[in-house]
């Protein structure tokens, strides 16, 4: 089962942490809200993900398990 | 590929309806196999009464699931016949139901004709003179998935759909017919007002704005109970598949993409309005069922203002499904098919447009709140011939940046409108980006917009830095 980060754009309010955290997978638009690499993430990245899912003030960085529809 | 998509009764904008093929007189429940189906029996004298209705398509022989926990052999007939929504999506309609009807706890069945779409008129349409269609699916849709509440939704601001609806509702208790607890709710005008998790907030008391999903609709919708959302023109869709089963919906159609779809003409031709169309059918067909051409087009908008453009030239090969919508870029959506003509300029269309869904963010989501004003304001650079050159390019840009970034699909959509017009409108963009305004530019527009725009529904304050906005 893999896990994939994506982001609840609605809380997101562009505090920019995943991105200072999570560069591997996280980048900032024009306006400095997240582009999220959706893609799974490796098993090296995993710790990394969860400390910046923890680390985001409005916990809007979610780190979710593969789930249908 | 099919020709014959003969279009049937078509009504002008003003409700005064107007049969263009008489349909002669079938038994009631008689199953027409051509057109129309929907719209048949219209008769010009506005809502069509519950008397006048059964009359046109006979009672439904209700099939209930023989036990408790079976699922209703409803949903199988849906399946075979293919019914996809008519709200824009075009998902299975029996995969949701069966979704619903799977989920723990009452559901809630929620008609939705809110049509939040400027261009398209096929709903409250729908509500306006054939309601009693709409609610006979929306009763079979709530047997098929064990609801025991219906909630009908329309536009607040479309005086005609609520007061047939209204009518439409007394009218079925008090003939007893009426097994579901069925009520009114108007929601508000705005564009993402009609988007499922919207609608689902706003019948739970909040505010008519998308929510972030999951959880969908029909695991925790309107009181946390599953919730079925369905378009209208599905449901009237629904309504029939019950009557006649699946064999009769396929017999219109494509393969892929059985049945009628109710479509919403707009532009340079002789009588605009609502048509029933096979799928499948030829848009010169269409055009000519509405009266021909008037000027020449320019360009067609097909499935709204999150559509794409077809130009001109492409016009006289054009098919209507999706399949061969495709190769252009387009679906049939909702069913929008705006002509543009040539004497509008093209360019100041699509900077309105663009604008006007900036205006329609809800404000909630930040890449759609700063990314379609910034794609709005490059548009009318462009227009203005205040920006030459890379101008059209960052438009393009923004429009990539803001694509699945919202937590409804409404910075898509307008990221592909803007995107498809610089395409088809390439010459124009061109030559305004270097001479300025054309003489057309303030002429007239004639892509319709609501007049005045709704203002967005939750706060421009929220819009007012992305660093400064209340934490909540």
């Amino acid at each position: 089962m893999s896990e994939r980060l994506r982001v609840n754009p609605i809380a997101c309010e562009a505090h920019g942490m995943c991105a200072e955290l999570l560069p591997e997978r996280v980048t900032l638009d024009d306006w400095g809200y997240p582009i999220v690499d959706d893609r799974p993430l490796p098993p090296a990245l995993l710790d990394h993900a969860r400390r910046a899912a923890q680390a985001c003030p409005t916990l809007a960085l979610l780190l979710e398990r593969d789930r249908r529809r | 590929m099919s020709n014959v998509g003969l279009v049937a009764d078509r009504f002008a904008d003003r409700g005064a309806a107007e049969r263009r093929l008489a349909d002669g007189g079938e038994d009631a429940g008689q199953a027409p196999a051509l057109l129309p189906r929907l719209l048949r029996g219209l008769h010009g004298q506005g809502q069509m009464s519950l008397e006048e209705h059964l009359s046109v398509h006979g009672q439904v022989a209700t099939a209930r699931a023989r036990r408790r926990r079976q699922e209703s052999p409803l949903i199988a007939t849906v399946e075979q016949a293919g019914l996809r929504g008519c709200g824009g999506a075009g998902f299975p309609t029996a995969t949701k139901l069966r979704a619903v009807a799977g989920a723990r706890g009452r559901a809630i069945v929620v008609v939705n004709a809110a049509e939040g779409e400027p261009a398209s008129r096929k709903d409250r349409t729908l509500m306006e003179l054939l309601p009693h269609l709409v609610l006979d699916g929306a009763e079979l849709a709530a047997q098929a998935v064990g609801a025991d509440e219906i909630i009908v939704c329309v536009c607040e601001t479309v005086p005609a759909s609520q007061q047939s609806a209204v009518t439409a509702i007394d009218e079925r208790r008090r003939h007893a017919g009426a097994r579901v607890r069925t009520h009114l709710s108007l929601v508000p005008g705005h564009y993402v007002a009609g988007q499922e998790s919207a609608l689902v907030n706003y019948l739970g008391g909040g505010a008519a704005v998308p929510t972030f999903t999951p959880p969908l609709p029909f695991e925790r919708g309107v009181r946390r109970r599953p919730t079925l959302v369905s378009n209208a023109e599905t449901l009237a869709h629904l309504a029939l598949i019950a009557r006649h089963g699946p064999e009769w919906f396929r017999q219109l159609g494509t393969p892929s993409q059985p049945g009628s779809a109710l479509v919403t003409l707009s532009g340079p031709v002789s009588q605009p309005g609502v048509y029933e169309i096979e799928h499948g059918a030829s848009l010169t067909s269409l055009v000519d069922a509405a009266g021909g051409i008037t000027s020449p087009p320019r360009a067609l908008l097909v499935g709204g203002y999150g559509g794409s453009w077809i130009g001109g030239e492409l016009l006289p090969g054009v098919v209507l499904s999706d399949e061969h919508l495709a190769a252009h870029g387009a679906t049939l959506g909702a069913g929008v098919l705006a002509l543009l003509s040539a004497d509008a300029c093209a360019v100041a269309e699509t900077a309105r447009v663009a604008r006007w869904l900036a205006d329609q963010s809800s404000g909630q989501c930040g890449p759609c709140v700063y990314g379609l004003d910034a794609i709005a304001t490059g548009v009318e650079e462009l227009a203005s011939g205040v920006r030459t050159g890379a101008a059209a390019q960052r438009v393009t840009r923004l429009a990539g940046l803001v694509r699945r970034r919202g937590a409804c699909g409404h910075p898509d959509g307008a990221a592909r409108f803007v995107t498809s017009a610089l395409e088809t409108f390439a010459p124009e963009f061109s030559e305004h980006a270097h001479n300025g305004p054309c003489e057309a530019c303030t002429r007239y527009s004639e892509l319709p917009l609501p007049s005045p725009t709704p203002a967005r529904a939750r706060g421009r304050a929220r819009a007012g830095g992305a660093r400064a906005r209340d934490s909540r």
